[in-house]
């Protein structure tokens, strides 16, 4: 099948797109960056792309609250078109402010009646960090993530603390096997800060939607895919790759193969 | 209609826990707990609203349920508690305003204006002197916020008033002396008298006197900040050393000194010169590779960061940002790199000066805005440092760099007559504007001012916008020229873009925050993320539109034309009108005079100096040398994807890197190190030995990681007291010499710097001087990023070596700090050695013979090897000090922690040690020890006995403790 075509939505505050499109480029996909304001202009043009990324950064500066605004627009004018993107089988990826606007823009989880079943809210520790944590991948259905255990990435956010309304919606997410990226501790036990660097339920990093093809998660993977970018390469020696270019070739495979 | 919407925390009130440990931190009290029950914040809402369509903006937007709980209510409405609202100024920016009215816009709910506002409530009412303690010092800063006490009362959110213009002239030429300086002082314009004789002399013959706006553009024209008069100004020099005095006279000091060294070096270079532009453009350029130059620019925003401490940092690398993307036809910034001088935080609150902030509060501020800004334009923060000394209570420094990447074909620009002026992105207010006042109907019913003086609010995502859109406009080639907007605003930037034509500007185009700015405001603000363009009329179009698509402002202010005048009209008339010879050449020169005496300070011994291994933990726990991974880690230092060292190093990633590399190219392997020196203890003693040991710092940082020390560009900051004063200019001069003679020496030429002067502290009693302050930034070009070495010890069984002469050179070091002693020699360096040392260093590590390298500073010896080995998780045994090369018999306490420049210890296989010999065959050069398994730091004394026996964990807690915050 023919390269698949990533489309790398940007808008005020979005930043982490042009290594994001490097990862996607190395991986094998052409990539077209297009501004929120001429896809809202035109919705269908969403159409001409097989895999929709929201990249990293502050969109409008992560005012009232991180993605928000952003998120907002989607619901309200880009739902149909992402509704017909999704059920023709294509993918979406949220990466860091992108997994909080997919997620507040109900894209991961549907909200019920009572409102937004998860959010992502600020770190316990009450400030920003950039640091690197160790994942436990348990890929389930996600698309992104086949055949993937382990994930050594960057985080970088003040607002990466997941948390669900009741706790069932949790132990829901975790059955289904929608809660695929989760922090892990050192040597197999159970993590705490600052390996859960914000203080996430469950210590999610990541989840997936219901059918696999959309995946928000908090980490970089596009931050760990040269073999300079891991923090100790002058320690262990250069490896061919980084561990985050996987998940972006797991999304190229999906329409080559 | 006015509405309120409270939002509380459900949860943890993470707002109060902070302002009650502040309010008990400022009173050495327990009892900020009692004062504050709760905290809030919400938002002020006007429009055309009723109650359900505020609950619905707020279900929709404003408000997180699993998270929040709110409050709606009409604005106004009595408060269950005493409470205490917190709210910008009018007219101060707020960046999630314009969020909020976006939303409100997509939402379809009718919001016309909003405010911000934060809310502390307490169970009772205070006692005044709490109350004073709570609101002055903890919850608001008065210089941009307004506090309100118990309901808020207003009747509307607009800012502004009608304007109605009236052209003012200024009766200049009839005025004596002391009339002419009354103008410069109650217009604030800071022309000295012989500045103001000459306009005087100037409109005399003009036949006519000047108009507000023709006097203040001169001013800001001639301005120390925008003309740098006094380093580039004439000086009467003379130096006294051991009875013997030498004499010169600069006619410009800076191209006398540093511009020359710079000029020297490249004709050295020859064809191989690889500087590009230098001391012309809003930073400097040198080359990368075939495809990029890289452009580096390093600025200080002190004065604000002291007032406001988030806003000025913010604004500082706001503004830092700008000078790249202005920089030939614009870089794109790559990353950023912030140094900050603060008191100890631990400064006693009691005994603070009236009117300065508490150091601790100063630095959770400045680290804040560096943060908000630099994290929200996507710029990586890779380097810094953060030094501390009592001399800078009441005088922060704060320095913010940026580096840029610029294609080549995109590295020269040139304004062109018939070319439109173009203002791109934020509106313009009375920002900045020195005592600009105006009365509106605010919340406190009481008449106030629009915040205008030093203090601004950076709006990062309006400069991203600005950046996204520039960045595509230089490719598609949009425009002839830019330059960015700092301080002057458009009078500096149109002033210097139409230096060599002349322009034209019709001040009415220009667009405003709010109505009710006169014609000088408009031409003399310095409202934040503005960028001036010089666009040909049939680009315009295109530009107009690539704006218009992403939410960019631009206008056309008018025309750069071919008159060698400055023609401003509002409305068709005619506000000023003054040739751009007399505005940029016409200032009259002044001869200054400086004078240093070499000061005559023997070393005394500490009374009691402390075990070495005692001498070291407090070294390592000192303010200035502890870990700074607090700071480190709220920056986003990896964002881009070009990040090779990172910030924080080692075994688990905490050890304290020399220097970042980046490779901004994603896929290739060229990259730049970045690092800096700064030594103001050292300065006290000798400012030239102080410069030169900073410039060597600087170079020895990149050169630890890798970096080319023949590739290496190097920028100054100057940040100084009271320069009217002939000792502190003398100890100016004597820097600008010695960084004239490093420089030739070292081959790293100057290519951009700034100035900061007068940074004193004066009230009726008490006058504080900063110490002589220069900063040196390092640029170094890395042709292979794989190669680069990070200072972490790395395995067990491996050799350690100290490149290096070790002096007795304990003059201005942490060792004299700990144990309480002054004077001595200052460490400084052999510019005939240090060039061949860098050289070897740089081929070992290239050669990969080099496991880790660390650059010895403050702590010398004994602190570097303790960093390597608790960064790498890997114990030492030094055994060698007998065989380290010294200049004279030195006793082991100097060896251990004597600062001496141009040293470093490296780490290498068995293996290597024949190869490296080689290397360093003819320089000081000598194996001092092992590494070891074992978790413990052991130094041997030249005797064989042990001086240091530490754990590894005691040593990195020690090192740690201090600011882990």
């Amino acid at each position: 099948m023919a390269i698949p075509k990533v489309l790398i939505l940007r808008g005020p505050g979005t930043n982490c797109d042009h290594e994001v499109a490097y990862a996607f480029e190395r991986a094998g996909a052409e990539v077209e960056k297009l501004h929120i304001n001429q896809l809202r202009q035109a919705p269908q043009k969403l159409q001409n792309y097989q895999i929709l990324l929201l990249p990293g950064g502050f969109s409008y500066g992560d005012d009232v609250a991180a993605g928000k605004v952003l998120a907002v627009q989607l619901e309200h004018f880009l739902a149909d078109a992402i509704r017909e993107f999704r059920d023709a089988d294509k993918l979406v990826l949220g990466i860091c402010n992108g997994f909080q606007t997919i997620l507040k823009a109900g894209l991961l989880v549907p909200p019920d009646e009572d409102g937004p079943l998860a959010t992502l809210a600020r770190n316990t520790s009450g400030r920003y960090e950039d640091r690197w944590v160790n994942l436990d991948v348990t890929p389930g259905k996600s698309v992104f993530l086949k055949g993937l255990s382990t994930l050594e990435v960057p985080v970088a956010h003040g607002e990466g603390n997941f948390i669900c309304r009741k706790e069932w919606i949790l132990q829901g997410l975790a059955q289904a096997g929608q809660a695929v990226l989760r922090y892990a501790g050192l040597n197999g036990e159970s993590p705490v800060y600052p390996q859960n660097p914000n203080g996430s339920q469950g210590n999610i990093a990541g989840i997936s939607d219901a059918t696999g093809r959309v995946l928000g998660l908090m980490p970089h993977p596009e931050r760990n895919v040269l073999p300079t970018h891991h923090p100790r390469w002058t320690r262990q020696g250069l490896r061919k790759e980084g561990d985050g270019l996987a998940l972006f070739r797991n999304a190229v495979e999906y329409f080559t193969t | 209609m006015l509405w309120e919407v409270e939002i509380r925390p459900l949860g943890r009130d993470a707002e109060r826990e902070r302002v009650c440990d502040e309010f008990d931190l400022l009173t050495h009290g327990t009892r900020g707990g009692d004062l504050v029950s709760a905290s809030s914040r919400g938002y002020l809402l006007e429009g055309n609203l009723a109650a359900p369509d505020v609950a619905r903006f707020c279900n929709e937007l404003l408000v997180d349920p699993l998270v929040e709980s709110v409050k709606i209510s009409p604005l106004g409405t009595v408060l269950d508690h005493p409470a205490f609202t917190v709210l910008l100024k009018p007219g101060v920016m707020d960046p999630v305003t314009e969020s909020v009215l976006k939303a409100a816009n997509d939402l379809n709910v009718p919001v016309s204006q909003v405010r911000t506002f934060r809310r502390y409530f307490s169970h009772e009412n205070l006692p005044s002197q709490d109350c004073d303690t709570l609101v002055r010092k903890v919850l608001a800063n008065d210089a941009i916020e307004q506090v309100v006490i118990g309901p808020l009362k207003s009747d509307h959110l607009a800012l502004g008033q009608p304007y109605t213009f009236k052209l003012i002239t200024v009766p200049l030429r009839s005025l004596d002396d002391a009339g002419l300086m009354k103008v410069s002082k109650d217009g604030q314009l800071a022309l000295t008298i012989e500045e103001m004789r000459t306009i005087r002399q100037h409109f005399q013959e003009q036949d006519r006197d000047p108009t507000d706006c023709e006097l203040e553009s001169i001013a800001q024209t001639w301005s120390e900040h925008c003309s740098h008069k006094t380093l580039k100004g004439q000086i009467a020099y003379s130096e006294t050393i051991d009875g013997r005095t030498r004499t010169t006279h600069y006619k410009n000091m800076l191209k006398e000194t540093i511009f020359a060294a710079t000029q020297t070096i490249r004709q050295r270079l020859g064809a191989d010169d690889w500087c590009v532009s230098v001391f012309s453009d809003n930073a400097g350029v040198v080359k990368f590779d075939e495809q990029f130059h890289v452009c580096f620019k390093v600025e200080t925003h002190n004065r604000p960061s002291a007032i406001e401490p988030y806003g000025g940092a913010n604004t500082g690398l706001g503004g830092v940002i700008r000078d790249v993307l202005g920089t030939a036809l614009g870089g794109k910034p790559i990353c950023n790199t912030d140094v900050f001088c603060f008191a100890p935080p631990d400064f006693p609150p009691e005994e603070l000066p009236p009117g300065v902030l508490h150091p601790r509060r100063v630095m959770h501020g400045v680290v804040a805005g560096v943060r908000d800004y630099g994290n929200r334009m996507g710029i990586p923060t890779v380097n810094g440092s953060v030094y501390f000394e009592e001399r800078y209570l009441a005088n922060p420094l704060v320095f913010c760099g940026t580096v840029g990447l610029i294609p080549v074909d995109k590295a020269d620009k040139e304004v062109r007559a018939g070319d439109l002026i173009v203002a791109v992105g934020g509106r313009t207010g009375r920002d900045g504007i020195h005592g600009a006042t105006f009365s509106s109907e605010g919340l406190t019913e009481q008449s106030e001012k629009i915040s205008g003086g030093a203090v601004q609010i950076g709006n990062a995502i309006a400069e991203k916008k600005v950046l996204d859109v520039i960045l595509q406009a230089r490719d598609w080639g949009l425009y002839t020229a830019i330059t960015d907007c700092g301080a002057g605003g458009f009078s500096s930037a149109v002033g210097e873009m139409g230096a060599d034509l002349g322009a034209r500007v019709e001040l009415e185009n220009c667009p405003l925050k709010y109505e009710g700015l006169s014609y000088t405001e408009i031409w003399i603000s310095e409202s934040q993320e503005r960028m001036v363009l010089s666009v040909a009329p049939e680009k315009w179009e295109q530009l107009r539109k690539l704006c218009e698509a992403e939410n960019v402002e631009a206008a056309v202010l008018g025309t750069f034309e071919a008159t060698g005048r400055l023609k401003l009209t509002y409305h068709g008339q005619q506000v000023a009108d003054v040739s751009m010879q007399f505005l940029h050449d016409g200032r009259p020169e002044i001869v200054r005079s400086a004078e240093w005496t070499k000061p005559t300070v023997a070393a005394t011994s500490p009374p009691k100096p402390l075990a070495p291994t005692d001498a070291l933990k407090a070294i390592l726990g000192s303010f200035s040398v502890c870990s700074k991974e607090w700071v480190i880690r709220q920056y986003d230092h990896e964002v881009q994807g070009g990040s090779v060292i990172k910030p924080l190093v080692g075994v688990v990633e905490d050890g304290p890197s020399d220097a970042a590399v980046v490779a901004p190219v994603l896929g290739s392997t060229t990259g730049i190190a970045v690092g800096n020196g700064l030594n103001p203890r050292y300065a006290d003693l000798d400012p030239w030995a102080a410069a030169a040991a900073a410039i060597d710092e600087a170079v020895r940082n990149v050169v630890a990681v890798g970096g080319d020390p023949t590739r290496t560009a190097i920028l100054d900051n100057f940040c100084w007291g009271n320069i009217t004063d002939p000792q502190m200019l003398g100890a100016l001069v004597r820097t600008s010499e010695a960084c004239r003679d490093v420089a030739l020496a070292y081959g790293t030429p100057f290519i951009s710097g700034k100035d900061s002067l007068n940074n004193e502290y004066r009230s009726a009693n008490r006058k504080i001087s900063i110490p002589h302050t220069l900063l040196i930034s390092s640029l170094a070009h890395v042709t292979d990023v794989t190669r680069c070495v990070t200072m972490d010890l790395k395995e067990a069984g491996n050799d350690l070596y100290l490149v290096g002469v070790t002096k007795d050179e304990l003059g201005g070091s942490h060792y004299h700090v700990v144990n309480g002693a002054t004077g001595g020699r200052p460490p400084c360096p052999d510019l005939t050695q240090a060039p061949k040392l860098f050289a070897a260093v740089h081929r070992a590590i290239t050669s990969g013979l080099v496991r880790a390298c660390h650059d010895l500073s403050e702590g010398g010896l004994a602190v570097a090897v303790a960093e390597m080995a608790f960064a790498g998780g890997i114990g030492a045994d030094v055994t060698g000090l007998a065989a380290i090369s010294t200049e004279g018999e030195l006793s082991d306490g100097v060896k251990l922690f004597s600062e001496s420049t141009t040293r470093f210890v490296l780490e290498a296989k068995p293996g290597s040690a024949a190869d490296l010999k080689a290397v360093f065959d003819g320089l000081p050069f000598a194996k001092i020890g092992t590494t070891v398994a074992d978790q413990r730091l052991r130094i041997a004394s030249s005797a064989g006995e042990w001086l240091v026996w530490a754990k590894l964990s005691e040593l990195k807690d020690a090192w740690q403790k201090p600011l882990r915050w």
